[in-house]
């Protein structure tokens, strides 16, 4: 069992930059919306990849179903 | 002698246009993510895609995560290229970019 709380902080912490916020109360499945500069000029699947990065290996052993959104503030304002 | 698992996969996604590595089969996903991915694919008009169920195959399991440097299952590959999660599936096929690039092996009217 993992938090929200704790899903958020460890992003957080990999991309010290970002806003991040996760919901999710059963323990076992996130939905994480990630806001960063560092997204800019990058692809889906690169912009993905640094937050799995970021998560390590969270992903593997404590986190089955994080659902993943991740924009940059430019983009959210649209 | 050991299974080279990368090479298999690399043979197996470039040899078919459209595969999607999952958790169960077509019929029967046996992950939500997976499922959803399925029904991104006929969405957009594909009847036949390639499905490998990594629930079958603890290497194969193991080993895609390693090939695209993607730690979750399904993963969508096009003529040989990683192009994303269920998440990033989603995002494309709701920005209709998806359709596009899946336009010449669709089968049915969309």
């Amino acid at each position: 069992m993992i938090t929200k709380e704790e899903i958020a902080k460890i992003i957080q912490e990999g991309l010290p930059s970002s806003q991040v916020d996760v919901r999710g109360d059963d323990g076992h499945h996130f939905e994480a919306i990630v806001v960063s500069e560092e997204f800019a000029g990058k692809s889906r699947v690169k912009r993905h990849q640094m937050v799995y990065k970021a998560l390590g290996n969270l992903m593997e052993e404590r986190l089955h179903a994080l659902a993943l959104k991740t924009i940059t503030p430019e983009e959210m304002g649209n | 002698m050991s299974r080279d698992v990368q090479a298999e996969i690399k043979e197996t996604v470039e040899k078919s246009p459209v595969v999607l590595y999952m958790k169960g089969t077509a019929y029967a996903p046996m992950c939500g993510f997976s499922g959803h991915a399925i029904e991104i694919l006929k969405a957009c008009g594909l009847k036949d895609f390639v499905t490998v169920d990594v629930l079958s195959d603890q290497d194969i399991r193991a080993g895609i995560k390693e090939y695209s440097s993607w730690p979750t299952v399904p993963q969508l590959y096009v003529k040989g290229e990683f192009v994303g999660g269920c998440d990033i599936m989603r995002e494309m096929y709701q920005a209709g970019e998806l359709q596009q690039q899946l336009a010449e092996f669709a089968t049915a009217a969309s």
